[in-house]
Order: structure tokens, then C-alpha cells, then sequence
């Protein structure tokens, strides 16, 4: 098992990144932390599916002097599937960048619990 | 044991003694009682699941998993606000937080350990014979050419084969732009005294003109390179690596070191937001009717006629280049629009 | 080809062009825009049901020039068009009930981009129903996911915004999870397309490799979709998210929006991972349990609440539970009551929300229950409605809820290890019920002294609110009255998943 590991660094590394952004973007307090959390996330799957694509030894799937051969290049869906992931992460991540210039506009901080505490008594009162 | 103590401290009982005690006021404590968030109570149960999934992990890793479920419900509860003075500093939370800590490392490990397990189960890495190497590459690889028109076999794949997929991102793209929009635009025309005092708060052009002499002459001279070389990427998407989003957002960014070298009235005069919104409808329009002919004529076996053209000049691949072209305006005017709501709210 | 095919795509890509268009439209354009695409749609819908019916066979439709394993696909059968049908209905139907709302706390000039929302909200729930692709799949639900957040935060209220960002992370979590068990799913069997990828399945599990990666993929997605959809343990963002967002939001979100999830869910265990593999898996047993789990303690929590807007929404949690738990019964029968149910809430639900704008009218907007009393009799028509909600959640016979509430027990009795927690829910969870929808509809029945300051004169907005709410209760009527062909519909169309 852990030499398997060795040979597959690239999806290890990218799993480890995916549990340690998922878990900040679940536990951590701080909602900017929490963003960087999830981009961590999406990098790690991204990571992830790029190292999928690729094959020891060929080419970038950018067709080279007419040769189209499976054998020259590298499988070009993953990276296909990678360009349209960054472009989904780059909208939430902007949306919920957004979302917390307005809430820190309001509530004058970024810790969640205290957010959500002030928004209640705002409520209340 | 700590749901039995979760409980007690949540009793009504004890919310008096304490009242009675002058440690805080009913209202605060209640607040705390219900404001507690409660999405932590799903974290211990994600990693049960987990664990459920991997299904013969060691027993010792699923009692583990109960001890992280429980404490996180309570410790949660009790962490502490910065307005909430009676509670702040003491020992008890303290403790807590070191445990939420050390709960909250836990549950990282154990997705850890269970994303690590399954990987060791998977196909070796930069192997030809993975099973994602099947006939689906093969076919984009050996028929892209002749089928797409494009040099490059990753925007064929992503423009002609899965154009959909595209499409939806392209939309992503444009609703997160307009979700922006609708938190950080300022109507000045609303007459609401938060929007007034938001709009004065978030106005930063009483300081320009900056004038700063450096990033003006560098500017010029960095401006046109840049901008020329998003053209150039948009227009080279099927033949070199690049594309639409690539260079939309070189292209945008172009935009931006203008606008900070210069500021914002010399910026508006060219582009402003009646401008975006045109090239955004426009450029989405023509990508959606652009696709919809393609897949409503792939769909019912028609000939779609459009000409594919020499592989590897410029105007060749039938839609691919306008399509670029459309993302790359849709995305160099989004970047922009995204930079100019964040910091002033508005274009 | 017949024209008839090409109506799936034809409704998605209206209802993304409508939403595109509206960008430079003002707020009224946008609306008459947004209404034309759902009522197109909602035709369309409905000639693509009964051409499957017709047919009795599913169709995949090419987008694009190049067949099954490379370029995308839709699929359309007869549950899809079924699904799509009520979905355009009850979205149609709550954005007419909520539009005075709309136009009162969305700001002027951002009301087009409420019709954005919605439109786009339209075209990915279509999409999530009708694709045949899982990439596809990720990507409408994340446009999904960000319309709901939008649609929730364009009130533009503190608790929205808190709203909005809980929405936000619990969503994300749930996509990076459904992200990464699609990216491992593709690695272990090399296809996006769902038919493709359920042949690799098969001859995975026929060769014994990969059980484990299998089992994890299966854990992930199904988790990953259960925190989108607010299954119990991970309702939390749920009371919040339809308690303050603008009614017709929250129509949309508890009716639809939570559905469409679910919907996609049971589409990638019968067209990709398989159904036997899948109770094979424990995976079902967890869902059974966190269902059974949901359904009381959504109850417990709609009875302690005082909101009535989040009290419907605990009952939401409720309602998910239970939908969840018919897909944990592991039979082609739980499914169908599990789909069955699903269909009811959706109408339901939105139903309860529309009218609960009708009776808050009519008592000085206030949030805790307890202003609603008599708000029957200064608004009949708003609470008959609520009633009729409030039953057909309790399972009163001749009423949607009962029908499902039936499905569930009689499935229950053919599986003779999950009957008994099966029944014994069903039975504590219509208990609960009727305790907090009963204290409800009572209240509003109670004549209270001090009324008369509260009335709102009945303005000719109300107009629209109405025809909304009789046009709901009168599909609650139709789902209860002539259950047998929707059921039978159902499970014609979970026969042609396989």
C-alpha cells in the first residue's frame, strides 16, 4: 500500500490537500479562511484530475506535424475537465468573496459564529 | 457522557442557577444556546459515513469516529463570542477550543486516511494502460483533427465534442457576474440612508487622480503587450495552448492595470457598464444560438455546413475560433466587472 | 427525427437564452420574459411525456455531431418528462404567487437579475433531470447552486446574507465531495456518459477489481448530494435558507431545488453505479437511517420552533427524511414511493410557502405563528390553502401526502428487516405532524379580538397570489385523486432507467 503511495505522489498529495480544505472549509470560523479552504479544495481535485491525463513519456495533445497517433500524446480529457472546473471555482469563489464584503459591511467581522450571533440579535431587537 | 453534560448544560435548570448567580442574563444565554451552528453537528456524521463506506476499518477507527461526533455537538455550542464577556477567557473554553482543535485534525486525518486508502486501489499513475486511456481519447486524439479542425486537441474536446459542458460553464460565469452584481452594485438612484452611507464608505475616486508617474509610464508601455498578447491567445485557442478563458483573463487583467494606472474617468470613457452588459449579451447570445444550430443539426443528422477549413491556419475549425472569441470577450469583461465591484461598486 | 426530440434541449436552452436576454431588460420585460420561457417550457415538458407514453420507450439526444461515448448527451423518458412537467408547473406557480413580494423587497433595478436567477434556476434544474452526462451533471449543479444562492440573497437583509453563506458552504461541501467522486469514478472506469460508464461498471464489479474505490465513489456522491439536498444531519443550513429568503425563493428552493439533487442522485444509482450495486453497498441502510433520523427529528425541531416560515422549513427536513428513506428501502417499489413523495412535496411545499405569504399579508408581517391567528377569515382563500398544505403533510386521505404516506407503508411490509423502524416512523413522524401543522391551521381558524387594526385592504394584487394558491391545491387534489397513473408513470420510467 505505501509503496503504491509513493508511486501515485501526485494523487496522494492532491488527497491530502482535498481533506485538509475540506476540513477547513467545514471547521474553520473565518469565513475568508473558509474560501481559501474551498479553493484549496477545488486545486486538489483539479490536481488530481491533471495527473489522470497524463502519460510517461508523450506530448501535450497539441497535434505536432500531422501526427495523430495515440501513442504520441497524453489524454486530453482531464485537462479539458480541469479548464472547466477553474472557471466554476473562480465564480463561487467570487460570489462568496462578495458575500462576505457585504456581511463584514454589516456585522464588522468575519468570525461566523459571532456573524451569525449579531445578525440574530440585530433581529431581536 | 459528553451528550449527558451537553444536556445538562443546556437545561433550563442550569440557565437559572446562573441568571440567579449574576454570571450572565437570560437573553445572551439563550442567544448562544440557539445560535450555536449547528452544520458541525454534520462533520462527525461525514466521517461516519466515511467510515461506513470504507466498511472493514478497524473497530478501533469507528469508536474513534463517535468520540469526534459527540464532542464536536457540544464544543461547538459553548465557543465562545467576543461580545459574550461573561464566558470569554475561561478555562472551561479554553479546553473546549483545544479540543475543537484537536477534534477538528481528527476529522481531517480520517478523510485523509480514507482518500488515501482508496488510492491505493487505483491505477498507477502515467500508466498507458489506465482505464481512462480507452477509446474516448483515442478518438479525440486520432479524429480531432480531421473532425473539429483544431490543433488543439483540448479546446476540439471541450468546444466541439463536449460543447455543452462549456456552454454551462460559460453560464456559471455570467450568474456568478450577475449574483456579484446584486451584492455589490450601489444604485446611487435608491434613496435608502444604508446604500448612501455604503456608496460614500466605498468611493475611492476622491483620490484619484494618483498620478503615480512609475505605474503611468510603466503602463503604457506594459498595457498594449498585454492586450495584444490576450488577442492573441483568444485567436490562437485551436492551434496553441490557450483559448477563450485563458486569454479573456489576460485580457482582463489588462484592463485592470489600466484602470489602476489611470484611474476611473479616463477608464469609463471607453468602457463602462452599458458597454459590459452589450458585450456579454451579445457574445453569449451568439455562442448560444451558434450552439444550439450546431447541436439541433448533430442531433437530427444534418449537415451543419460550416466549413472547417485548413487545419492549422488561422481561420480554420468552423466555430471554434468565433466561440473563443465570444468566451474571451465574456470572460476579459467579467474580470473586470468582478474587479470594479469589489472595490467601488459599480463601473 | 421527429420535433418532439429535440424538445428537452429546445427547453433548456430557452430557458438559458430568456435568462441571457434578461440582462438588459428592465424588471418588468424580465418577468413577462422569464414567465413565456417557464410556460414554453412547461408545454414542452408536457409533449415530451406524452410522447414517451405514446412510445413507451426513452430516447438519448446527441448534442452535437458526435455519438454516445464523445460528445455530450441528454436522455429524455417518461419520468424525466413527468419530473420536468411538475417542476415547470410549481416553479411557475410560485413565481406568480410571490411576485408582489418579489417586486417589494428586491431592489428596483436588480429585479432583472431576480429573473436571471430564476431562469437560469429553470434551466438547470432541466438539465440536472435530463442529462445523460456527468460532467455535465457537476456543472448544472453548480449553476444550481449559485442561482440558489442568489435567489436567496437578493433580499438583501442581514439574515439572508447569513442565510446565503451557510447555503454557500454547505453547497460547496457537497460539490467538492460529488467532484471528487465523479473525478474518481472517471479514473476507474475512463467515461463521463452515464450509459458507458454503467457498462465499465458492470464489468468492474464482474471482475472483483476496484471494490473499494467503488465503494468509497458511492459514499462520496450519494454524501456529497445528501448535504445539497438537506438530509438530516446536514440540514442545518435548511430553516434559515427558506425562513428568510423572498417567499417565492423559498418556494423554489424547498420545492424544487432540493428535489432536483435527489432527482440526479437516483439517476447516477440506476444509470451508473446500478441499483444492485448500490444495495449491495450498505450505502442505502445509512440513507434508510439518517431518512428515518430526519424524519422525526425535523418534526421534533418544527415543533419547538415559533417561525412559521422556519417551521415549515423544519418540516422540509422532515420531508427529505422521508424521501431519503424510501430510497433506503432498497426496493424498485421504495423508489417509486420515494419519487411519488417527492412530487407531493415539491407541490406541497411550495404551496404551504405561497399561502403562508397570503396569511402574513394579512397580519402585519410578523414571523411568530401566533400573529396569525384569524388570519383564516381575513384571508379564506390563503387559508384553505394553508389547510390543504397542512393536510396533505399530515396524510389526510384524498390529499397528495396520504397517497405517498400509503406508498411508503405498503412498500415497508415487503421488506421484512427495515418494515418495523418503517411503520414505527411513519407513524411517530405523521404524529408530529399533526401536532405543529394542526396547532397551525387551528390558529388561523381562532377569532382573535384585535384584528381589525391588522386587515390589509384586499388590494387587486392579491389576485395573483390566489389564482396561484387554488392552481396549487388543485394539483394537490390531482396528485391524491388520480394517484394511479402517476405511479404507474413512475414506475414505467424507473423501468427504462435500466
Amino acid at each position: 500500500m505505501a509503496a503504491h503511495l509513493i508511486y501515485n505522489i501526485e494523487e496522494t498529495v492532491a488527497v491530502i490537500l482535498f481533506g485538509i480544505g475540506f476540513t477547513m472549509l467545514l471547521l474553520h470560523q473565518n469565513l475568508i479562511k473558509k474560501i481559501m479552504g474551498m479553493n484549496i479544495m477545488d486545486t486538489a481535485v483539479y490536481l488530481f484530475l491533471a495527473s489522470k491525463g497524463y502519460i510517461k513519456g508523450r506530448m501535450v495533445p497539441i497535434v505536432v506535424d500531422g501526427i495523430t497517433d495515440v501513442s504520441a500524446y497524453i489524454n486530453p480529457v482531464p485537462s479539458g475537465l480541469v479548464l472547466t472546473g477553474i472557471v466554476v471555482s473562480v465564480s463561487t469563489t467570487a460570489l462568496m468573496l462578495a458575500l462576505t464584503i457585504r456581511l463584514y459591511e454589516r456585522y464588522h467581522s468575519l468570525d461566523l459564529d459571532e456573524i451569525l450571533m449579531r445578525a440574530k440579535k440585530e433581529e431581536k431587537s | 457522557m459528553s451528550r449527558r453534560k451537553d444536556n445538562y448544560e443546556n437545561s433550563r435548570w442550569l440557565k437559572f442557577k446562573r441568571w440567579v448567580d449574576g454570571e450572565t442574563d437570560t437573553l445572551t444565554a439563550e442567544r448562544m444556546e440557539s445560535a450555536a451552528p449547528e452544520e458541525k453537528i454534520g462533520s462527525g456524521k461525514i466521517r461516519k459515513e466515511a467510515a461506513e463506506a470504507g466498511g472493514k476499518e478497524t473497530t478501533e477507527e469507528n469508536t474513534d469516529s463517535k468520540a469526534v461526533e459527540m464532542p464536536a455537538v457540544s464544543l461547538s455550542e459553548k465557543r465562545p463570542g467576543d461580545f459574550e464577556p461573561a464566558f470569554r477567557g475561561g478555562r472551561g473554553i479554553r479546553m473546549y477550543n483545544r479540543f475543537y482543535q484537536i477534534m477538528s485534525i481528527l476529522l481531517c486525518l480520517s478523510i485523509i486516511f480514507v482518500l488515501l486508502w482508496t488510492i491505493a486501489y487505483l491505477p498507477i499513475f502515467g500508466n498507458a494502460g489506465n482505464p481512462d486511456n480507452n477509446e474516448v481519447s483515442a478518438r479525440y486524439i486520432e479524429q480531432g483533427l480531421k473532425e473539429t479542425g483544431a490543433v488543439n486537441i483540448v479546446t476540439g474536446m471541450i468546444l466541439d465534442y463536449r460543447a455543452f459542458d462549456t456552454f454551462g460553464e460559460s453560464c456559471v460565469l455570467f450568474i456568478a457576474s450577475c449574483c456579484v452584481l446584486v451584492l455589490l452594485r450601489i444604485d446611487s438612484d435608491s434613496q435608502d440612508e444604508r446604500t448612501k452611507k455604503r456608496l460614500e464608505e466605498s468611493n475611492d475616486r476622491l483620490f484619484e487622480p494618483k498620478n503615480d508617474i512609475i505605474l503611468q509610464k510603466c503602463a503604457c508601455v506594459l498595457v498594449p503587450v498585454i492586450l495584444v498578447f490576450g488577442i492573441y491567445i483568444v485567436l490562437n485557442g485551436h492551434l496553441s495552448p490557450g483559448g477563450g478563458f485563458s486569454g479573456g483573463a489576460v485580457l482582463g487583467s489588462g484592463l485592470i492595470l489600466y484602470l489602476n494606472a489611470f484611474g476611473f474617468e479616463k477608464t469609463e470613457k471607453l468602457f463602462h457598464e452599458r458597454i459590459y452588459r452589450r458585450i456579454t449579451v451579445c457574445a453569449l447570445t451568439f455562442y448560444c444560438l451558434a450552439k444550439s444550430y450546431s447541436f439541433f443539426t448533430g442531433a437530427n443528422h444534418l449537415e451543419s455546413g460550416i466549413p472547417l477549413g485548413t487545419p492549422g491556419a488561422i481561420l480554420s475549425s468552423g466555430l471554434i475560433l468565433p466561440l473563443n472569441i465570444c468566451v474571451g470577450l465574456v470572460v476579459a469583461c467579467t474580470m473586470y466587472a468582478f474587479y470594479t465591484l469589489f472595490r467601488k461598486g459599480g463601473m | 427525427m421527429t420535433l418532439v426530440r429535440n424538445f428537452p434541449f429546445f427547453s433548456i436552452i430557452i430557458a438559458m437564452f430568456s435568462g441571457i436576454i434578461s440582462s438588459i431588460l428592465t424588471g418588468k420585460q424580465a418577468k413577462n420574459v422569464s414567465l413565456g420561457a417557464i410556460l414554453i417550457t412547461t408545454a414542452m415538458s408536457g409533449a415530451v411525456l406524452s410522447y414517451c407514453l405514446g412510445t413507451g420507450q426513452s430516447y438519448t439526444y446527441m448534442m452535437g455531431h458526435f455519438p454516445a461515448p464523445w460528445g455530450n448527451e441528454i436522455r429524455a423518458g417518461v419520468l424525466e418528462g413527468l419530473t420536468a412537467l411538475l417542476f415547470c408547473i410549481v416553479m411557475f406557480l410560485a413565481v406568480i404567487g410571490g411576485m408582489r413580494h418579489t417586486f417589494e423587497d428586491v431592489e428596483g433595478s436588480k429585479t432583472n437579475l431576480f429573473f436571471i436567477m430564476i431562469d437560469l434556476m429553470l434551466s438547470s434544474l432541466l438539465a440536472l433531470i435530463y442529462t445523460n452526462d456527468l460532467f455535465t451533471a457537476y456543472v448544472f449543479v453548480e449553476i444550481n447552486t449559485i442561482a440558489g444562492c442568489g435567489l436567496i440573497m437578493i433580499r438583501q437583509k442581514g439574515r439572508s446574507f447569513t442565510a446565503a453563506i451557510r447555503y454557500m458552504i454547505m453547497s460547496q461541501l457537497g460539490s467538492g465531495l460529488f467532484l471528487i467522486g465523479l473525478t474518481l469514478l472517471y479514473d476507474v472506469t475512463g467515461h463521463l456518459l452515464m450509459s458507458p460508464a454503467k457498462e465499465a461498471v458492470a464489468v468492474i464489479e464482474a471482475a472483483g477489481s476496484y471494490e473499494i474505490p467503488m465503494l468509497v465513489i458511492l459514499a462520496v456522491i450519494s454524501v456529497g448530494l445528501a448535504i445539497k439536498s438537506g438530509l438530516y444531519p446536514f440540514h442545518s443550513w435548511i430553516p434559515d435558507t427558506y425562513g428568510y429568503a423572498t417567499p417565492t425563493a423559498s418556494a423554489i428552493l424547498s420545492g424544487l431545488v432540493s428535489k432536483g439533487y435527489i432527482f440526479l442522485l437516483i439517476k447516477i444509482f440506476y444509470r451508473v453505479l446500478g441499483r444492485e450495486n448500490v444495495i449491495a453497498s450498505r450505502i442505502v441502510n445509512v440513507l434508510f437511517v439518517f431518512g428515518l433520523a430526519g424524519m422525526i427529528m425535523g418534526s421534533v425541531h418544527a415543533i419547538l420552533e415559533k417561525d412559521t416560515r422556519r417551521m415549515i422549513a423544519y418540516s422540509s427536513v422532515a420531508q427529505i427524511g422521508y424521501i431519503y428513506m424510501g430510497i433506503g428501502l432498497g426496493t424498485q417499489a421504495g423508489m417509486v414511493a420515494a419519487i411519488f413523495h417527492m412530487f407531493t412535496h415539491s407541490a406541497t411545499k411550495a404551496l404551504l410557502f405561497i399561502s403562508a405569504v397570503g396569511l402574513y399579508e394579512v397580519s402585519g408581517e410578523r414571523k411568530d405563528y401566533r400573529s396569525l391567528r384569524g388570519a383564516g377569515y381575513r384571508n379564506p382563500l390563503a387559508g384553505v390553502g394553508f389547510t390543504v398544505g397542512a393536510l396533505s403533510m399530515v396524510g389526510f386521505p384524498m390529499l397528495s401526502g396520504f397517497i405517498s404516506k400509503l406508498l411508503f407503508a405498503t412498500t415497508a411490509l415487503q421488506s421484512p428487516h427495515k418494515m418495523m423502524p418503517t411503520l414505527i416512523g411513519l407513524a411517530v413522524s405523521t404524529v408530529l405532524n399533526a401536532v405543529y401543522f394542526l396547532r397551525l391551521v387551528i390558529t388561523l381558524y381562532t377569532r382573535s379580538g384585535e384584528t381589525g387594526s391588522e386587515i390589509r385592504s384586499a388590494g387587486p394584487d392579491r389576485k395573483e397570489n390566489g389564482a396561484a394558491i387554488c392552481c396549487f391545491v388543485l394539483l394537490n387534489l390531482f396528485l391524491g385523486l388520480m394517484s394511479q397513473p402517476v405511479v404507474q408513470a413512475i414506475a414505467d420510467g424507473l423501468a427504462m432507467f435500466d
